[in-house]
């Protein structure tokens, strides 16, 4: 049972459009429950706001797009044609104001003859501020729906998935496919953008095998999931991208809907196929003519399906504008469903063929007969005015049906990189040789004929060949003609109905020389709309064919770009978002800082602790603090973020001499050095220290922040430049945390605690901390005397905890980040992102001295050319002291505020041993200016803080303090 | 998403692997400063098939080149990166 | 005949149905030779061919594309329109491209809607803070215009934005300058080509270059899909195409092409009204006049001349729009589209001579040259027409690579991919 009578019996669903309620029946798509209900004013359109209904009955639908859902779920722009009404739904209109029956905005259609396409280009000229103040009214005019403010409540999800065939689109064609395929025993996806399977047949009355179609469907579907096969409803192919990579987005809850238990709005499917079949069908033509986007203006498949497969009659006087057999099909339906077919207006001749006789005998058929006017009555259609063979004749109708041909749906097609071919019955781009060895079947294959499409595609599925019995009240179906663009029409004909682009925009585009395709489409707007001209794109070619009087397709081609049909960015972000962002990188030690109540410092993915701030104390007194404590007594910081690796073998010392800039190999077991690492092009990107730990044993560290980059360079240096050596890397940083013990009493700490003599400082070795195997290498950041204590990953909370004890009972305790780097920089010790900045050389960084004269490293080479190797003109790493105050990070050094910069102050610090401000900047020719006085100026913070330059280094310039 | 044959790993989603650089656009130790600077910096860059070097950084982390065409995206060979894989 | 654009010229043709407009441009057949042949119409191609003309009376000039005009990386970018860098090379350059914006549509007869909506880079840390405080000292310390914000004073700008202290990437701050913005991208070729039309410019599309003409080290001319046109100078100005067309000459560049994506939502009312940018990040999000919000990420990471992207650099560069605009999330999107952008081995652009006489280059401009169109032709006209490098394009030589005088913005050094 379909048609009317059905419908009674689904369930009845509420709604509400514009805040008055209705019913709808379970299954019915918002345009659908809406015509039924009698609306068929909708929405505005874009520029001259008018009036605008329902057109479609699908994803192309241009016209009918309205707000869903409230809050965090509103979804502007919905098409009504594709939202399934659920209990509950809200819709409301847009871009409408005051109302969407008396909208204020309609003025602009008054004035539609001063601002043509790209009337924008023409005028608001002078200063920008004064387009500005244009720009903010055409703004707030433009943009259709209002955007949602608050976040998303739903979630989205991503799913990998393989198949052997994905099918696209489960009309008879996609079923049959992948039928035959699930049943030979592939792996079978078949997707599809509709609530139902079916496409065609739900809205033709054919039956297959002495089946009727839509049964016929439903028990395909049925028997491809028993074949292990999976059908996925709601679910659209918005995507095919290289490699056989479909993305498919299935829709868990409408528009606007909560989402079930799964709290998932939308899944996005990554499906790797073997092969890829297209039954994607295709989309009716509108037709041109003054007054075709009055509400009650349809397409005809779309009113057949509105009939049929929900029972809902548009209009009940018809007139039906056809220029191929459809329009046929379509005043059967309306004539069977109750409605007075008024009219046939055929575009052809001489239709001739049993369905037109059948016709004939039945409603007043015109032949050389088209639209050319529409009369309305309280924004819906009243009359259409006809041409008929030369004269023009006028019907009173409340629906207009249309089909002006069929345009195939060939994006996925095109979107794998295949191409067109021109199909000349049809006046239609049918899919020609593809790239991923995709096919398209059915319809989308320009193919009309069931029987033939059910054979086909069945084979292509991989079934053995077959026939299908098909019967077809209205006999098999012809190729759909397409009806031709009269070369002058008075009024305004639409082909963009979203963007309001009429045919003599694009004669006027074409006027003004914006003669290619995509010249005309950018400058008329013409599919560039929410519906990415799938009405529309056919009837602009034709247009720009005739007034180039060349055929279609040498008139060009614009590109299919994904998605197929506008996606929800929640869905293409999937997970990573809110909490899910990025990832969070804990330390080990996590819970230990947190009791110590530290603040944390985002380090890249890492949170370590900044300051331990004592009640009261705010983080920049705690850091201060915190720094004394390490000058005078003992701290303990977390460095277990470091990166560490471990190189062994026979070679280790090779690589490294290819890795580090500065000597290595000839470094003593048990001793380690300071180094740093060159780019080919010969600027530091990074440094750290090495340790021999054995005679074939290093241990390598480097920055934090550059771990993996350096974990990647290490690579490329082993396995690309140096395949031959017999040398492993380890990335230790995954195995091994690390604290650091610092100041005057942490060689009596460690001492106390491992009970073995500490090592010298720039020595290393092992020894026990807690019960537990540590390494321990006598480095110093902070200036003090200062070891770095590894420890496994698993190990070290008690270590931590046993090295925390002694420290306080020493009088000191944990410090963190911020005091680290006020130490540092009493130092002068650059750090990467600050001093290291990615356009320096060693020299610049005053660490020329340590270079391998002799070469033998990577950027050795680059390190020679001249602008690098001159030291003149270059930034130089100097130290600044503030004469006058807190010394603003970031600021320019100048000779008077006001002044072109010479440097800047890389990063500032409260000195730690005594008073004042100092920092390290990059000055140029710094080296030689120290003693120069002048201005550290913050333009944005409105400082300005007179410096002296100086060497990088404030305290203790002999290395007294490290040194035994 | 290309599909890259690892060798080791065989084929996988390329957000798995890591571009490095043209293999003609190697800069070895030992070159010259002025070979090696005009190795890194002047690129054939061809509109067409070239080799590349390309690391499994999210799989076995092994290194391969990749014959690839820049147009079509067509991989037309994986070949691991050994000594007899280098110029 | 193509005349004057105004509001009055406007109503005319209201009342006429608009047919006194003539074409912006005449369909131009190859007529040489040329005093200078510009391959590559995109708008740096275009605005040079017009400073030629207009600034330095050089009217046997024409510009041959060999698709559309404003087909390439014009009508592809996401209009970001700007001048607060770091280096004080780029500030000068772009800070002269910035003032030619202000007065663009005027010069030009042609609203190219330049919209100083504001610039705003975001700082999700400490660090952030201070780097942005760095840039924006130096930018003012040159006369450029930059302003610090607080939190409160970022929010007010953009209500929208996640200011929560849980954010993943909690905002801390930013760095606004004011006079940058957007632009409408096919407006700035069309304008160009239309007022570079009017000085006798002959704009040849649908004509690719194949090949070079020479005489010893001389070049003397292009070869053609439409025949072989002499030229006292050819200028290449083919962004992503840079590398191709040297090579057709002979010529390896310390550039790779690689691909970059953007996106666009269906239109929605004003939501978003200045352009915001994190490089924490990695994605930069504006909202177009017709109410899309245009935003884009990093680019694809490997070489190809594909004009396709891959799905994933995509997500990525999403879910960080909606890290930081959480309403963004139920907006959808419309279309994605993909550009070749000419990835220099600094990031700075080349602009100047290249190793055979007579052949010059504009290329380089990686992902951001957009905001460079204006000022990069005019400099690059300068260049054609005197002989000389304009002091301020005088740093972006091509000989900086070999010397070791790179401009490298992001100091990630000659590693396109990671940049
Ligand atoms: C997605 C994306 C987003 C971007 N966002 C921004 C942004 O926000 N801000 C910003 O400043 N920049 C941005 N950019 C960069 C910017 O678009 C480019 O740097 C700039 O447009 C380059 O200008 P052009 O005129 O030289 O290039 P194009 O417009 O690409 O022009 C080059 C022209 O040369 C033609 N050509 C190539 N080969 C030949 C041949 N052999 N013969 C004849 N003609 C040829 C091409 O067809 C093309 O039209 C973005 C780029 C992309 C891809
Ligand atoms: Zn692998």
């Amino acid at each position: 049972m379909t048609g009317p009578a059905a419908r009674l019996t689904r369930p009845l669903v509420r709604f509400r459009f514009d805040g008055r309620a209705y019913e709808a029946r379970a299954g019915d798509t918002l345009a659908a429950a809406l015509l039924a209900n009698g609306v068929t004013l909708v929405a505005r359109s874009f520029k001259y706001h008018r009036p605008r209904g329902i057109m479609a009955a699908g994803v192309e639908e241009p016209s009918a797009l309205v707000t869903v859902g409230t809050g965090g779920r509103r979804e502007p722009n919905t098409r009504a044609t594709d939202v399934i009404v659920y209990d509950g739904l809200e819709a409301f209109s847009q871009n409408a104001w005051p109302s969407l029956d008396l909208d204020l905005g309609a003025v602009n259609g008054w004035l539609a003859r001063l601002i043509p396409a790209g009337f924008y280009y023409k005028t608001f000229f002078g200063p920008p501020r004064r387009w500005m103040i244009y720009e903010r009214f055409i703004r707030k005019a433009a943009g259709l729906g209002a955007p949602p403010v608050e976040p998303d409540p739903d979630g989205f999800a991503h799913r990998a998935a393989f198949c052997d065939l994905l099918v696209v689109g489960a009309g008879p064609a996609g079923l049959a496919a992948a039928l035959a395929a699930a049943e030979a025993g592939q792996r079978v996806m078949l997707v599809e953008q509709d609530a139902r399977v079916g496409g065609a047949l739900l809205r033709d009355p054919v039956t297959i095998d002495g089946m009727a179609g839509v049964p016929w469907a439903e028990a395909a579907a049925q028997r491809i999931r028993m074949a292990g096969g999976r059908v996925l409803l709601r679910a659209t192919a918005n995507g095919y991208w290289d490699g056989n990579l479909v993305t498919v987005v299935e829709r868990l809850a409408e528009p606007g809907q909560a989402p079930g238990a799964s709290r998932l709005a939308q899944r996005l499917w990554k499906v790797r196929c073997g092969r890829v079949l297209l039954a994607t069908g295709a989309i009716e033509r509108p037709l041109a003519f003054a007054g075709n986007d009055r509400p009650g203006v349809m397409l005809s498949q779309a009113v057949r399906g509105y009939v049929r497969r929900f029972g809902v009659v548009p209009g009940r006087r018809a007139v039906i504008a056809t220029s191929h057999d459809d329009g046929y099909r379509t005043a059967f339906a309306l004539a069977e469903a109750g409605a007075e077919v008024v009219a046939v207006l055929d575009g052809r001749a001489t239709p001739e063929g049993d369905l037109v006789e059948r016709a004939r005998a039945r409603f007043p058929v015109f032949a050389a007969a088209r639209p050319i006017a529409t009369r309305t009555s309280g924004h819906r259609l009243a009359g259409v005015t006809a041409e008929v063979a030369g004269r023009t004749q006028a019907f009173a109708a409340d629906l207009l049906a249309m089909a002006g041909g069929q345009t195939p749906v060939v994006h996925l097609h095109k979107q794998a990189g295949g191409e067109l071919d021109w199909d000349e019955v049809t006046q239609a781009f049918v899919p020609g040789p593809s790239r991923q060895g995709q096919r398209s079947l059915g319809a989308a294959a320009g193919r009309s004929v069931l029987a033939a499409i059910l054979a086909e595609a069945w084979e292509a599925g991989g079934g053995a060949a077959r026939d299908f019995a098909v019967e077809d009240p209205c006999g098999p179906a012809q190729p759909a003609a397409a009806a031709v663009i009269p070369a002058r029409l008075p009024g305004k004909a639409f082909v963009d109905f979203q963007n309001d682009v009429t045919l003599d925009d694009i004669d006027l585009a074409w006027r003004e020389g914006y003669r290619s395709v995509e010249h005309l489409k950018r400058y008329t707007t013409l599919g560039m709309a929410t519906d990415q001209g799938k009405t529309s794109n056919m009837a602009a070619l034709a247009r720009l064919a005739q007034a180039q009087g060349v055929a279609i397709p040498q008139a060009g081609l614009t590109t299919f770009r994904p998605p197929y049909t506008p996606t929800t960015l929640g869905a293409f972000a999937g997970p990573a978002v809110g909490d899910h962002a990025g990832p969070v990188r804990r330390l080990r030690l996590h819970a230990a800082h947190e009791a110590l109540g530290a603040i944390w410092l985002p380090s890249g993915y890492w949170f370590r602790p900044r300051a331990y701030p004592q009640p009261g104390e705010t983080p920049g007194e705690a850091s201060l603090r915190e720094a004394r404590m390490v000058r005078s007594r003992v701290g303990l910081v977390d460095v277990s973020t470091l990166a560490t690796f471990e190189i062994a073998g026979p070679d280790a010392a090779a690589l490294l001499e290819r890795v580090c800039a500065t000597t290595v190999g000839r470094l003593a077991v048990g001793r380690g050095r300071y180094t740093f690492m060159l780019r080919e092009d010969g600027l530091v990107f990074d440094d750290g220290t090495v340790w021999r730990i054995a005679e074939e044993r290093f241990l390598l560290t480097s920055s934090t922040g550059g771990a993996d980059r350096m974990a990647q360079h290490l690579s490329y240096v082993r396995n690309v430049l140096a395949p031959d050596l017999r040398v492993s890397v380890v990335n230790l940083q995954e195995h091994h945390c690390a604290a650091a013990l610092a100041g005057p009493r942490a060689t009596a700490v460690l001492e106390r605690l491992t009970g073995d003599a500490a090592p010298l400082h720039m020595h290393c070795h092992r020894t026990a901390i807690a019960g537990t195997a540590v390494l321990v290498l006598a480095a110093s950041y902070s200036g003090e005397r200062a070891f770095e204590v590894y420890a496994p990953g698993d190990r070290i909370a008690a270590v931590w905890a046993a090295l925390l004890a002694a420290a306080q009972e020493a009088g000191g305790g944990a410090y963190g980040l911020d005091a680290m780097d006020h130490l540092r920089v009493e130092k002068g010790h650059v750090v990467v992102g600050a001093e290291v900045d990615g356009r320096g050389t060693p020299a610049d960084l005053g660490l020329g001295g340590m270079v391998r004269k002799a070469g033998g490293f990577v950027g050795w080479q680059g390190l020679q050319r001249p602008v690098l190797a001159d030291p003149a003109g270059r930034r130089h790493l100097v130290g600044v002291e503030s004469l006058a105050g807190p010394l603003p990070e970031g600021a320019m050094l100048v000779g008077r505020a006001g002044d072109e910069p010479q440097g800047h102050v890389t990063t500032a610090a409260p000195r730690v041993a005594g008073e004042g401000w100092i920092g390290l900047a990059l000055l140029r020719d710094g080296a030689s200016r120290h003693g120069e006085t002048l201005h550290a100026w913050s333009a944005t913070r409105g400082l300005d803080v007179p410096v002296r330059i100086g060497p990088p280094l404030f305290y203790d310039p002999e290395g007294a303090r490290y040194r035994d | 998403m290309l599909l890259i044959d690892c060798p080791h790993c065989g084929p996988r989603a390329q957000e798995e692997f890591g571009y490095d650089r043209t293999l003609d656009s190697l800069v070895r130790i030992e070159d010259a400063p002025d070979a090696a600077m005009a190795a890194l910096y002047a690129r054939a860059n061809p509109r067409g098939e070239d080799d590349e070097i390309w690391r499994h950084t999210f799989g076995c982390r092994g290194w391969m080149v990749l014959r690839r065409d820049r147009v079509s995206h067509a991989i037309l060979s994986v070949r691991p990166l050994g000594p007899e894989a280098l110029p | 005949m193509s005349g004057r654009y105004s509001a009055l010229a406007l109503l005319r043709g209201a009342l006429g149905g608009h047919r006194h407009w003539g074409r912006a441009w005449r369909a131009a057949e190859p007529d040489g030779p040329y005093d200078v042949v510009v391959i590559g119409g995109g708008g740096h191609g275009l605005a040079t061919a017009y400073y030629l003309a207009s600034q330095h009376g050089v009217r046997k000039v024409a510009v041959v594309e060999k698709g559309w005009i404003g087909g390439g990386n014009t009508g592809r970018n996401t209009t970001i329109v700007r001048s607060n860098y770091r280096q004080p090379q780029l500030q000068r350059l772009l800070e002269h491209s910035l003032k030619l914006w202000e007065g663009l549509s005027d010069e030009l007869n042609y609203n190219v809607m330049f919209s100083p909506r504001g610039a705003l880079f975001l700082g999700h840390s400490d660090a952030d803070m201070t780097r942005l405080a760095e840039r924006g000292d130096s930018l003012r310390a040159m006369g450029i215009d930059a302003e610090l914000l607080d939190l409160a004073a970022v929010r007010r700008l953009v209500p929208l934005l996640d200011c929560s202290p849980t954010a993943r990437w909690p905002v801390q701050g930013g760095l606004i300058q004011r006079r940058g913005g957007t632009a409408r991208h096919d407006a700035v070729a069309w304008g160009y080509a239309r007022a570079a039309d009017r000085l006798g410019v002959d704009i040849i599309e649908n004509c690719e270059v194949t090949g070079f003409t020479r005489q010893g080290d001389a070049v003397t001319g292009v070869e053609t899909t439409r025949g072989t046109i002499a030229a006292g100078k050819v200028a290449i100005c083919v962004a992503g195409h840079s590398g191709h067309v040297a090579g057709l000459a002979g010529i390896r560049l310390p550039i790779e092409s690689h691909t970059l994506q953007a996106y666009v939502t269906e239109p929605v009312k004003p939501m978003i009204d200045t352009v915001i940018m994190s490089q924490s990040l990695h994605c930069y999000i504006s909202q177009s006049d017709k109410g899309g919000i245009v935003a884009g990420g990093d680019p694809d990471g490997f070489p190809s001349y594909a004009q396709r992207g891959q799905p994933m650099r995509l997500e990525d560069a999403i879910a960080q729009a909606i890290a930081l605009v959480p309403a963004l999330s139920r907006l959808r999107m419309v279309r994605c589209w993909s550009g070749v952008t000419d990835m220099s081995f600094d990031g700075s652009p080349i602009i100047g001579d290249l190793p055979l006489r007579n052949l010059h280059l504009n290329g380089g401009w990686c992902y951001g040259g957009f905001k460079a169109t204006p000022g990069s032709g005019h400099l690059y006209a300068h260049h054609l027409a005197t002989g000389s490098p304009h002091p301020i394009a005088a740093p972006f030589d091509l000989a900086r690579f070999a010397v070791g005088r790179t401009i490298d913005e992001a100091g990630v050094g000659p590693m396109p991919q990671h940049r």
